[in-house]
């Protein structure tokens, strides 16, 4: 019987099942996973806004990577692998904020009157403010000053609307599993999440592809 | 007849949400004739690349080229 391999489908090793001891297969990775701890802590800390909650989950990632080292096979790069499972822990800290009592949603959102010098009283571009074509943007990836510019701007969004945005993009969630969690109207989701784009491409813009320094 | 304002709030619902029939064909008609808002959906799809490289920004391995649109 064309019986599948006993290969886990689980992200997230759970240590409460299991002793808290590590498996051998914990020492072949231990270096290589050390080795993506400054970038983990990066992406963390651009998703929390908060160095030791970011730290925390960083750590409770390399953790669990190093615990369910056993399963983790050929199936995945391993950087994919344990960047899945920060991801995981950034959406349980998220979620771990929403239901404190103390908490406090932040109020920080771009506001709908921050776009309308971009248009016309007609709604249509003012002429300085119509998207210039970008070229091959896909080529700034490789320039390391690029995703410089890129946290930058990321960092400019206010709290709020980044935080909607980067759950969606970068955490991966549908809008309903965000509207869920925020407890928001799926409207006021989209709302946020143009605001949040539409602040996005004209911070790149401006500081990379026309006027920039790529420009 | 859609203008600029209009659209680009449904350019960015796209990337969410299935449209309407009807809005879908308005955004379409529109994006014929606008060259900025031609310019801006791509500035989306962009966006949206560019946060899933992210984690594979610095990956020792360069990023593979995106597939040709
Ligand atoms: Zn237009």
């Amino acid at each position: 019987m064309p019986l599948k391999r006993a290969e886990s489908t689980e992200q997230t090793p759970s240590p409460s099942s299991r002793s808290r001891s590590l498996p051998p297969a914990a020492a072949t990775i231990a270096a290589e996973l050390a080795g993506f701890q400054r970038e983990m802590l990066r992406f963390a800390v651009l998703q929390l806004r908060d160095q030791a909650s970011a730290e925390d989950a960083v750590q409770e990632a390399m953790l669990a990577a190093l615990q369910g080292a056993d399963r983790f096979g050929e199936r995945a790069k391993l950087k994919t692998w344990v960047f899945a499972i920060l991801k995981n822990k950034i959406v349980d800290i998220i979620r771990r904020r929403v239901r404190e009592p103390s908490y406090q949603e932040p109020a920080e959102e771009i506001d709908e009157g921050d776009f309308d010098p971009l248009f016309r009283a007609n709604g249509h571009w003012q002429g300085d403010s119509r998207p210039a074509d970008w070229g091959d943007p896909e080529k700034s990836f490789e320039n390391q000053r690029f995703w410089a510019v890129f946290d930058t701007c990321l960092n400019r969004l206010p709290a709020g609307t980044a935080r909607v945005f980067m759950m969606r993009e970068m955490l991966g969630l549908e809008t309903d599993e965000i509207c869920e969690e925020l407890s928001m109207s799926s409207n006021h989701c989209w709302v946020v999440l143009h605001r949040a784009r539409m602040g996005l491409r004209v911070c790149l813009d401006q500081k990379w592809f026309t006027s920039g320094e790529r420009a | 007849m859609m203008n600029c304002k209009q659209a680009v709030r449904l350019m960015s619902d796209e990337m969410d949400r299935d449209l309407p029939g009807g809005e879908r064909f308005a955004l379409r008609l529109h994006t014929l004739i606008c060259t900025g808002c031609r310019n801006y959906r791509q500035q989306l799809s962009f966006l949206r690349q560019a946060c899933q490289q992210q984690v594979a920004a610095n990956d020792a391995t360069p990023p593979s080229a995106p597939p040709a649109a």
